[in-house]
């Protein structure tokens, strides 16, 4: 289900150059800082506080809320700290996996052993 | 002098270390895995190097995007991990080897490679799982490692000829170091994956062996992808492969394949494992 983006040379695929981290830089940010547990408990407590804290736009917040991936990256996240808040919400890569490309857990992981086995 | 007696390149996934601690290393789904580290394990016991030289990119635990460097060089003493956003278990520290270290940052500025050069850096899961890989327990505290990082987040990133070219400026400094000790270099991440996007789980089994098989025998070949070619061929974090580019440039001698092994999925990527016997080039 990959998605035409003419900003985007590989379809599917949101590659994080300066404009992205530019365009994403408050949200990283804030994804940078649950490398602590404090902040971590911090941003549990209050979300939208912590999200203001640093200075989010509306997309971006709308995204943390709706635990919506694709969005984050649309918006500038770099995956290496979506992960970060995706560990927040106990959601591992394949989690992640299965959300941005609309399957279940267990198709995705199909899916894995399927491209892992050169079947694909 | 000192003399570098080989390579090991290997995956760096979290799952990894989180399997050792829950002792899965039997199950099936791990089993293909670890079976390809006792050759290795029992190579580095053997051989006892002195020093490793790590290949690895930070994920977002020492560098955030305030300032990125695209090359950076540990010359610290010792390393700490951290917890990485994960509430992750504490590891023991890694220790370091500062005057080999400032000896290869020195070479490589002169050599126009111009190095972030870090006295205090926390190292993540990219550096730490190799080790506690090669060294069950976290039984790595008796080797000295010097971390070279490589910017494999956000582009612009070094290209992966630019990589070939570091690892050889590395080869050709610990080649002048004046100490007699032993080396190893560590090539870690890959091989063929993509986290992010609808494009996400993508892994190519074929172009992994390919990348290994010329690692060994044709690298240089390697060096006429660019970092795009690879996101399009193997997914957007193949750009991994840039670390294992750079290993292999550090092998300037002759070069044998001891052991390798692939396997695919670990998580969500391919993941290999080789052991190189190294010669130094004669002088």
């Amino acid at each position: 289900m990959a998605v035409k983006d003419s900003t985007q040379p590989v379809p599917g695929t949101y590659l994080f150059d300066g404009k992205m981290a530019k365009k994403g830089y408050g949200l990283n940010k804030m994804c940078y800082s649950f490398n602590e547990q404090t902040a971590r408990d911090e941003f549990n407590k209050d979300p939208d506080a912590y999200c203001a804290k640093f200075g989010l736009t509306e997309k971006q917040i709308k995204a943390i809320h709706d635990r919506d991936i694709i969005g984050l990256l649309q918006e500038g996240g770099s995956i290496y700290y979506v992960a970060k808040f995706a560990g927040l919400l106990k959601l591992n890569m394949q989690d992640i996996g299965a959300i941005q490309t609309g399957l279940s857990l267990d198709e995705f992981k199909a899916l894995l052993v399927k491209n892992g086995s050169g079947e694909a | 002098m000192a003399n570098i007696i080989g390579a090991v390149t290997t995956s760096h996934i979290p799952a990894i270390a989180n399997a050792m601690a829950n002792k899965q290393e039997d199950t099936p789904y791990w089993k293909p895995f670890f079976d390809g580290y006792p050759p290795v394990r029992k190579w580095l016991n053997e051989k006892q190097p002195d020093v490793i030289v790590l290949f690895y990119n930070d994920h977002g635990l020492e560098f955030f995007i305030d300032k990125k460097p695209t090359f950076a060089i540990g010359v610290a003493d010792e390393y700490h991990n951290s917890d990485e956003g994960w509430g992750i278990a504490t590891i023991p520290p890694v220790t370091g080897e500062s005057e080999l270290s400032w000896h290869i940052a020195n070479s490589l500025v002169e050599d126009g490679f111009d190095m972030t050069i870090c006295q205090e850096m926390k190292v993540d899961h990219g550096l730490t799982v190799p080790l506690s890989l090669m060294w069950p327990g976290n039984n790595y505290g008796h080797v000295k490692v010097i971390p070279v990082c490589i910017n494999c987040e956000q582009h612009p990133m070094p290209q992966p000829w630019r990589c070939f070219e570091l690892g050889k400026a590395i080869g050709k400094a610990i080649e002048s170091y004046d100490e007699d000790i032993t080396v190893a270099i560590f090539g870690t991440g890959g091989l063929s994956h993509q986290l992010d996007g609808e494009r996400a789980g993508i892994i190519n089994r074929e172009f992994d062996i390919e990348c290994m098989d010329k690692l060994v025998s044709d690298p240089e070949s390697l060096t006429k992808y660019s970092n795009l070619d690879l996101v399009k061929i193997g997914g957007a974090q193949t750009v991994e492969l840039n670390m294992w580019i750079a290993m292999r440039g550090a092998l300037r001698g002759k070069v044998t394949e001891l052991h390798r092994n692939y396997h695919a999925p670990i998580s969500n990527t391919g993941s290999g494992v080789l052991l190189l016997e190294h010669e130094m080039p004669s002088k």
